[in-house]
């Protein structure tokens, strides 16, 4: 008898100890470098927090969109973190679909985001994502072609000074086009290029009324000029030349300059991957003097959709993630240049990364440089500088961008493409009521 | 000299069929070399075809970031399961209406194909709150399920098609014999109807086994098969060709066997029966 009530009492003891309940997180995010290395140094967090597992999700960015968009709108809560960019969070956040950051934790130092950024994934001033990197878009060109055409970049080049280089640099015998630029159909392909191009030319999607803008001439001279621009400079077949065709090619050495994200920096800078490594130099995009450059901003950043229950373990490793801290873990694992730019001054201040990352400057100024909440030479009602943040606007993207791809692929003309471009909008905004 | 004109023909005509076949192939040898390669030589231009430095280290990181036999199993049991439950209910169903058919069969047949005319995507959302409601998502047997559904029409039709070759005498006769229903499904009909069975159900376990849809959009990582496996090696920012192929390699590799295997039931099921 004693035996047993010692160990009923032992029993009870034994359930009396709290169980180290284990929250498991869900985490969506995209197959990218910075992504896949967040990823493996999960077990960094996990130690740091014994009671929280992570399980990873990874897919192709227009899947995940799709994923966890239905998942979102439906509140499946399959997800406890997303990896979204700054076209969603806007629209997300007004929808209630994302839980407001504010309990990031006392050394998080919320004010050393870099202000666009921040800007970027907040809404009436408060964060409903923390960016894990973000960029910009400058030039990436080629100091030895430069040198060789006796050409000199300027810091901050205009499209005439560009065009006329491009030319000069092609070589189309020897492989070599002056220069680089997307031409696949997509919101995120070519018109996040050619959206920031015509914001430089004083072009905007849509005037105070949300009337869409492509009868304008400053539309007409952006694509005009692109067209132009690719048909005497361009690598052939660029209309199905997204970031990846021409990272591959720059890194091939087939181009004089690329404009393209600042992320690729760290790529086409990379011997391992890069034949031209050592003779990149970085100038900011373009302008025609109208005060705005040809550059975008974008961040992809963490968030937690409203249908998960675990909302305070997912905050605390989108603390983590985000953090001043993880960025040294990165730097002593892998390296300086590894770490994911873009979101912090203090990374910028940091001379041990300025000294690794020659391009640091550049993606800065860059970044500066754009203002999602003023994107344009002209005012516009919306928010987002290569794309306009409302729902409609991923289709609506999409297709102009096959118009505009059309164009560049000579199977129509510039006057053709924006007259398609024009009419689809429009009925577009009137389907959804913005206009009559 | 008829002779030779014969052994001409024969000779160009199998170098055509060669040359052909090749060219259908190449896409898939390219995939496999280039998982091979690193990744600076996946894109190098011009490509290197066979004189690169042969590396397995794709193999070795697709492995290490994520669990293929994880994924290969879900597939496996994805893809047979819903091809199993989709034979279960299609045998009968086209046994019913290849030899009693009624004025309705035809309607019937064709009501089943109109329901793979819709782009799934048109239906993604209600799907999607039906199994949130029942809580299916990311299960196993929630894609076992809408994968069955999704081929089932097709499964029917197939097997309509072969049953309506094979002549009612043969049944009559079983059944003049005093053969009940079940020894003549058993001992009659199935026999003669195994090259087309065959046939439809490797046909039926590829669909389901390349099926990126439905296993995309309600799967997370539990039910996750080789489809969601090759998704995350997809990159818009960053060159990871090798990694990738190397994981689409993986991915077919299970598949590719089997059809290797069976290829002549595979042949002689398509070129049996009216599905040609």
């Amino acid at each position: 008898m004693k035996r047993f009530l010692g160990a009923v009492c032992g029993a009870s003891v034994l359930l009396a100890v709290p169980a180290m309940a284990e929250t498991t997180l869900t985490i969506a995010t995209v197959n990218n470098g910075d992504m896949i290395r967040m990823q493996g140094l999960t077990g960094e967090f996990t130690k740091a927090n014994p009671d929280i597992s992570v399980k990873w999700v990874t897919l192709e960015e227009n899947v995940l969109r799709q994923r966890v968009t239905t998942d979102i709108a439906t509140k499946g809560g399959q997800f406890d973190v997303l990896t979204i960019g700054t076209y969603e969070v806007p629209i997300w956040a007004k929808k209630g679909w994302l839980v407001p950051l504010a309990n990031l934790g006392a050394d998080y130092d919320v004010a050393d985001l870099l202000p666009k950024i921040r800007d970027a994934v907040s809404v009436d001033g408060k964060l409903y994502a923390a960016p894990f990197y973000g960029e910009s878009s400058m030039v990436m060109y080629r100091t030895d072609l430069f040198d060789k055409a006796g050409l000199k970049m300027p810091e901050k080049p205009t499209w005439d000074f560009i065009i006329d280089a491009a030319k000069k640099l092609t070589d189309k015998n020897g492989g070599v086009y002056g220069i680089c630029l997307r031409g696949k159909a997509g919101w995120g392909e070519n018109m996040a290029f050619l959206s920031a191009m015509a914001n430089s030319y004083g072009a905007r999607w849509f005037d105070e009324k949300w009337e869409p803008q492509f009868n304008t001439p400053e539309w007409k001279t952006t694509l005009t000029t692109y067209v132009n621009l690719m048909k005497d400079a361009g690598p052939p077949g660029a209309s199905s030349n997204g970031f990846n065709e021409n990272l591959a090619l720059f890194n091939a050495g087939k181009c004089g300059m690329w404009i393209d994200a600042t992320v690729a920096a760290s790529f086409v800078t990379n011997p391992k991957d890069s034949k031209v490594a050592d003779k990149v130099g970085f100038a900011l995009a373009p302008n025609t003097g109208l005060g705005k450059n040809a550059n975008w901003l974008w961040a992809w950043s963490l968030a937690i959709p409203a249908g998960s229950k675990k909302a305070d373990a997912a905050e605390k490793f989108i603390a983590w993630a985000t953090s001043k801290d993880y960025t040294k873990l990165v730097a002593s694992k892998e390296g300086w240049a590894n770490v994911p730019p873009g979101t912090r001054t203090s990374l910028y201040q940091n001379p041990e990364y300025v000294k690794a990352a020659p391009f640091a400057k550049m993606t800065l100024a860059s970044i500066d440089a754009a203002d999602p909440n003023k994107p344009t030479v002209k005012p516009v009602p919306y928010v987002g500088v290569q794309y306009a943040a409302i729902p409609e606007f991923q289709g609506i993207g999409t297709q102009v961008g096959q118009q505009f791809s059309a164009a560049l692929a000579g199977s129509m003309t510039v006057d053709a493409a924006l007259a398609a471009a024009q009419s689809a909008t429009e009925r577009e905004m009137k389907r959804a009521g913005y206009i009559k | 000299m008829a002779r030779k004109s014969t052994t001409q023909r024969v000779v160009i005509s199998t170098i055509g069929a060669w040359f052909f076949g090749f060219l259908i192939f190449f896409p898939i040898l390219w995939m496999v070399l280039a998982s091979f390669k690193t990744e600076l030589e996946a894109f190098a231009i011009p490509p290197s075809f066979l004189f690169f430095h042969w590396t397995t280290e794709n193999y070795a990181t697709v492995q290490e970031r994520s669990d293929y036999f994880h994924h290969a199993m879900n597939s496996i049991i994805i893809a047979g399961g819903s091809t199993l439950i989709a034979l279960l209910i299609a045998v009968p169903a086209a046994w019913s209406m290849a030899f009693s058919p009624t004025k309705r069969t035809k309607d019937i047949l064709l009501w089943m194909l109109s329901t793979k005319m819709m782009p799934p995507v048109g239906v993604l959302v209600p799907i999607y709150l039906i199994y949130k409601t029942f809580g299916l998502l990311d299960s196993r047997i929630g894609l076992v399920f809408i994968l069955c559904l999704g081929n089932l029409p097709i499964v029917i039709w197939m097997l309509f098609t072969y049953f309506k070759e094979i002549p009612r005498d043969i049944l009559e006769a079983a059944r003049m014999d005093g053969a009940t229903i079940g020894r003549e499904l058993i001992y009659v009909l199935t026999p003669m109807a195994i090259p087309g069975l065959a046939s439809t159900m490797l046909l039926n376990l590829i669909l389901a086994w390349n099926e990126a849809f439905w296993t995309l959009n309600l799967s997370t990582s539990e039910a996750a098969p080789l489809t969601v496996f090759i998704a995350s090696y997809s990159s818009p920012e960053g060159l990871f060709w090798a990694k990738l192929s190397a994981a689409s390699t993986l991915a077919i590799a299970p598949i590719l066997v089997l059809g290797w295997f069976s290829q002549k039931q595979l042949v002689r099921g398509l070129t049996f029966g009216a599905v040609k």
